[in-house]
């Protein structure tokens, strides 16, 4: 029997991209984008910089506008789905009403893993997830003189960058002894770390968040783990995410670090696939080993795949990851996965703010950085895509160059 | 509204009408023209907007710079009228822009 609807939970990148890829490969029946969220569905990179600089607007964010939905036939609830009955492939509704479904897709993202320490619950601390967290930040952005950021990664330091720019003092906690440590190679590290400290942007590696002090409810300072009183009006933090599994958890499908899916991007049940930053998936970049990405390329390739094997053309997942983050001046592209990278070959001038990092494992090239270098990323792209390998040695020589290697190279 | 169409490798065309001041890869996406992605969201970070302009219309450009010039460098089959849409805003003035896409942006 062919598929007649298909029920998706989430309209982040994942679950909107299944709906539009879909309708694109002619699936005809019946597709409804569960979200929690009110508003159409928008893109969440903004939140941390263009829109909370006010250099977009909302209208810029959304996906598609309204009429696109009714267009394509594409039943748009604002609903949360509370729980599924796998055995009557059905789901049901917070509001009372339930959805029959041929195929559900989850794509129900991720949430901020909170703070814990004494006084997490004060006004004036954010974490950066939706449109409501950006409209609540950017008038208080603005007024701020003295900004905390708990964590050192993109989100934290996309947000340092935009509170130095609006002129407040901006302190960075971080546990780690450099930015974007979990992501980035220290050379890479290094060139952020000089530039946020060239913005005014003070750096506490090694240094954990102990406790938040507040006056009349609202934050006033925060305690370092190391004994120090930082006083703060505004604190922001990115401490990693939590996937938000609990659906699929109460429903008996397989977790592991996130919903647990194979290389269809199936979960442990046939009529149910998942995708985006709570899908876990064997990841050919990674040694095949279960891998859950947090960014827009692995939400929208992992979309249009699902789609294709929901219309009957089935293929196992292997996009090649890539990423970008904008902070300040800096533009960062990652194309690859660095994980394991124990070899590293630099072109450019890290001092003139334009470095691309490329990361070897051994002999092999898995992934390349590139700051303020936005040619090299194309390049990255397509040799990491593809055969034949770049070596480290032929990377080192004198006047390497990316692209007349690409194209001495092409198969 | 000015009236911009999209034509695809294959020859197809849409004409979109697009609001002044949103980008051409957003009327384009809003539209729902396939093979043009735009995947980062205009954030200049992918070269999934890739298009040509149209010759009459091909000096009525500020030419691309920065990030735009140096990914368009790049991408496959770049041509002189190159351009991410993104990077594109609409003005009152562009009704009747053709602009064409390329075969593949990646
Ligand atoms: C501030 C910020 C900046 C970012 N910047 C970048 C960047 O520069 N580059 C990059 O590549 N990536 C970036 N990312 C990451 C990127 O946005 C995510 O990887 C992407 O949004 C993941 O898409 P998704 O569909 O998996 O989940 P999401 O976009 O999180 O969407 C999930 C949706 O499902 C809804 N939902 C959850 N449970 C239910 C339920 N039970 N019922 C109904 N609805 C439900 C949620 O409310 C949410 O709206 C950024 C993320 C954030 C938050
Ligand atoms: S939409 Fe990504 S570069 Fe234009």
């Amino acid at each position: 029997m062919s598929l007649d609807s298909v029920v998706i939970v989430g309209a982040g990148h994942g679950g909107v991209q299944v709906a539009i890829s879909l309708r694109q490969e002619g699936f005809g029946g019946r597709i409804v984008l569960v979200n929690d969220e009110p508003g159409l569905p928008y893109q969440r990179p903004p939140l941390s910089k263009a829109y909370l600089l006010g250099k977009i607007n909302a209208t810029a964010m959304l996906f598609r506008p309204e009429t696109f939905y009714a267009d394509q036939r594409i039943e748009l609830v604002h609903d949360r789905v509370a729980a599924i009955d796998r055995q009557n492939r059905r789901v049901m509704l917070d509001s009372g009403s339930a959805l029959d479904f041929g195929h559900l897709v989850l794509a129900t993202g991720a949430h901020n893993r909170p703070l814990n320490v004494p006084g997490s619950t004060l006004g004036g601390i954010f974490g950066i997830k939706t449109k409501a967290d950006a409209d609540f930040l950017s008038p208080l952005v603005k007024q701020a003189r003295n900004v905390v950021v708990i964590g050192a990664g993109f989100i934290g330091l996309e947000f340092a960058a935009v509170a130095a720019a609006e002129g407040a003092a901006v302190e960075v906690l971080e546990l780690g002894d450099r930015p974007m440590a979990r992501a980035v190679s220290p050379q890479m590290s290094e060139l952020f770390r000089a530039a946020h400290q060239g913005c005014g942007v003070k750096f506490n590696f090694r240094t954990g968040l102990a406790e938040l002090e507040g006056e009349d409810g609202k934050v006033s300072a925060v305690t370092t783990s190391d004994g120090r009183r930082l006083p703060a009006e505004l604190v922001v933090y990115g401490i990693g995410v939590i996937p938000n599994v609990q659906l699929a958890l109460e429903a008996g499908l397989d977790i592991d670090n996130g919903i647990r899916v194979n290389s269809s991007l199936l979960t442990s049940d046939p009529h149910i696939s998942a995708l985006g930053d709570v899908a876990a998936f064997p990841c050919v970049q990674n040694g095949e080993n279960l891998t859950r990405l947090e960014s827009v390329q692995n939400a929208v390739d992992q979309g249009k795949l699902i789609a294709a094997r929901l219309v009957g053309k089935p293929a196992p997942y292997t996009a090649l990851p890539w990423f970008w983050t904008d902070q300040g001046n800096l533009k960062l592209q990652i194309a690859g996965l660095s994980i394991g990278a124990d070899n590293y070959v630099t072109l450019g001038d890290a001092a003139a703010q334009q470095l691309s990092v490329l990361c070897f494992r051994g002999e092999e090239l898995i992934a390349v950085e590139s700051c303020n270098r936005p040619g090299d990323h194309v390049f990255a792209r397509k040799i990491l895509a593809r055969p034949p390998a770049l070596t480290p040695a032929a990377a080192a020589a004198p006047d390497f160059d990316l692209k007349a290697w690409e194209a001495a190279n092409r198969p | 509204m000015p009236t911009i169409t999209f034509i695809e490798h294959n020859g197809t065309r849409h004409e979109v009408h697009a609001e002044v001041g949103q980008s051409a890869m957003q009327a384009a996406t809003f539209a729902g023209v396939p093979g043009i992605p735009g995947d980062c969201g205009g954030a200049c970070a992918c070269a999934s907007c890739h298009a040509y302009v149209d010759d009459a219309w091909a000096g009525r450009f500020a030419p691309a710079e920065g990030t735009e010039y140096d990914m368009l460098e790049n991408v496959v089959e770049r041509q002189p009228t190159s351009r991410l849409t993104c990077q594109l805003v609409v003005g009152a003035d562009m009704d009747g822009l053709t602009l064409r896409l390329p075969a593949v942006q990646f």
